[in-house]
């Protein structure tokens, strides 16, 4: 009898992550940078490749590379160049993207971010500053097939930053989770607006199968087309199973490029990839080399702002709030300070992260808006949260002046006082409603008389029903207890 | 085709092989230029002279010379972050070829392996 041994293999992922930079101009020309202006009208000689034309740096995209190599824990280089890659494609009217060959302005970094309640260390290979591409718009449904292109240069030129991981991940969920927090952690350094929606965070991932075990890394395909996050996770799930398929019939791999189909769900092969001395690189003669001296690199570790992980270890530490707080507040720098700003106003932390992460969280979400974009302020949410400790108003009429506050920027007490909200805590006044309530309701009062506590609910509910929500949810216990049960 | 490193400075030492045609092709077929049979002969040869002069480059002992990446001796040339007026679209396009709706109108690019 022959016992087939199954070899278990181990998927290894390293990615390859593009951040657009936030500058005003492009990286070699003043051109605007903005995103969805119309065709091929934010271009110049340089960034069209035109001859004569001589490209010069633009300092702050410097500045933000170097930001994010600092962010990422790498090695800023005191010395590096530009060189020029060269290949043929129509997105590139020079035949030719500048970009860092052997002395990138980053190195040697690593990151860390949390799967499962785990660190993983992620090793960044390099980070280094190189110009966007010109986009194609294609006339057929997908990029394969289509009889032309279209081209527009406005995104040509814009100042991107590669960052290289090493191939440290291990799974496709992993490979999702890691560019979750990387994008993250790039939104905190406000060097990029990483949306992936409009391009500005694109990512390709190389990825191989080798035996548990073995050191040696296995022919890695590099997949290219990951326009979300779901996309990275959904396509390296298929092409891992791929790879596995070829590898458990006998078949072999070989280096290759390959496009994911998001529609179709499966990964095409491209062109063979090509070498990399294939893109002929060699130094960008029009640009002198660039040299970051000390005291350069000092003054912009001092400019970064605390990063996700350091601040999500100091909610918890500071505020005494959960994990999962600590997370859900730090998914943006400006929901972070609403949070801290609005504590400073209130003097508690955890009323104010409930709030936060549900009510104000919710309309965020129901609206598609940014917190930037609305005008409820810290302090008009802590006089919200005071109006409700005072008894003003109880928590379910607070939702309802939070959800005006939300939209209108209104003062709490202002909205109350309108629509007179406040809450019934007059005990005279709440004492006829309970007995109205108890008579209109005997079988619900008999079963709360035999020791049916549950039926209580059900009173107090008519009790807010009959004030339009405003009573004294405590008072009007406390009066039905007392009649019912002698309390 | 064993893809030759055809770099400056890769070919080290003494024996500099001669480039053949089909290695001139290569380079040409990356550079997207046609040449003829004759072309290719005339610049094989004239190629290997280049690889022979760059190998003479290399054998010079360079022993305590830093090593540059560029001729001149400035660096850290840069701008300001600042937005100027780009062309306008119709200048920009008035040398395409082709062209629709403010877009340069171009070949289908990839095709599927």
């Amino acid at each position: 009898m022959s016992v087939e041994t199954k070899v278990e293999y181990e998927v290894v992922i390293g990615l390859e992550i593009h951040a657009e930079l936030n500058t005003e101009s492009k990286v070699f020309c003043g051109c605007g940078t903005t995103f969805g202006a119309d065709p091929n009208s934010l271009v110049c000689p340089v960034c069209l490749g035109l001859p004569g034309s001589l490209p010069v740096l633009n300092r702050k995209a410097v500045e933000y590379a170097i930001k994010a190599g600092l962010a990422l824990n790498c090695e800023i280089a005191r010395y590096s160049k530009f060189d020029r890659k060269q290949y043929f494609y129509p997105d590139l009217p020079k035949a030719y993207q500048i970009s860092q060959y052997d002395l990138p302005l980053c190195r040697k970094g690593w990151v860390e971010f949390e799967i499962n309640g785990e660190v993983r260390r992620v090793g960044i290979n390099r980070v280094h500053l190189e110009e966007e591409a010109g986009k194609s718009v294609h006339s057929g449904e997908r990029l394969l097939g289509s009889e032309y292109s279209l081209i527009d240069y406005n995104r040509g030129g814009i100042p991107l930053i590669e960052i290289v991981t090493e191939p440290d991940l291990r799974s496709p969920e992993e490979a999702r989770v890691f560019l979750e927090q990387l994008r993250q952690l790039l939104l905190f350094t406000g060097v990029s607006d990483v949306k992936m929606e409009e391009g500005s965070l694109r990512c390709d991932a190389n990825i191989s199968l080798r035996p548990k075990g073995s050191t040696k890394f296995g022919a890695k395909t590099e997949v290219k087309n990951l326009n979300s996050f779901r996309s990275v996770q959904r396509a390296l799930e298929y092409e891992a199973q791929r790879q596995r398929e070829v590898l458990e019939s006998g078949g072999t791999l070989y280096q290759e490029t390959r496009h994911w189909d998001e529609n179709r769900g499966v990964t095409v092969a491209m062109r063979s990839k090509e070498e990399a001395h294939d893109y002929r690189y060699f130094p960008e003669p029009d640009l002198v080399p660039l040299v970051v001296d000390e005291a350069w690199i000092e003054r912009l570790r001092a400019e970064l702002p605390e990063l996700p992980r350091a601040k999500q270890a100091r909610f918890v530490e500071q505020y005494g709030l959960p994990r999962y707080d600590a997370e859900v507040l730090t998914t943006s720098p400006q929901l972070a300070d609403f949070f801290e700003a609005c504590v400073a106003e209130y003097g508690q932390a955890k009323p104010v992260s409930n709030w936060i992460m549900g009510e104000f969280l919710r309309l965020l979400k129901a609206e598609g808006k940014a917190i930037q974009q609305v005008q409820l302020s810290p302090k008009g949410l802590a006089d919200l949260l005071h109006l409700i400790d005072q008894g003003v108003i109880n928590a379910n009429v607070g939702k309802e002046v939070f959800e005006e506050m939300f939209h209108t920027g209104k003062e709490a007490g202002a909205i109350v006082k309108e629509r007179g909200l406040e809450q019934i805590s007059d005990t005279a006044a709440l004492a006829a409603i309970v007995d109205q309530v108890i008579a209109a309701n005997q079988d619900a009062a008999e079963t709360v008389r035999s020791g049916e506590m549950k039926a209580i609910g059900f009173l107090v509910g008519q009790v807010m029903k009959q004030t339009g929500g405003k009573a004294n949810p405590k008072l009007v216990q406390q009066l039905l207890r007392e009649r019912l049960l002698g309390d | 085709m064993e893809a030759m490193d055809v770099r400056p400075g890769a070919a080290a030492g003494a024996e500099v092989p001669r480039l053949s045609t089909a290695d001139v092709a290569k380079v040409a077929a990356q550079a997207r230029l046609r040449l003829t049979e004759e072309e290719l002969e005339k610049l094989s040869g004239q190629l290997s002279d280049i690889l022979r002069m760059a190998a003479e480059l290399k054998a010079i002992d360079t022993e305590g010379v830093e090593p540059t990446a560029h001729g001149i001796p400035v660096y850290n040339v840069m701008r300001d972050d600042v937005v100027v007026p780009s062309m306008s679209q119709a200048d920009v396009l008035s040398g395409a070829p082709e062209k629709q709706d403010g877009y340069f109108k171009v070949p289908r690019i990839l095709e599927e392996a």
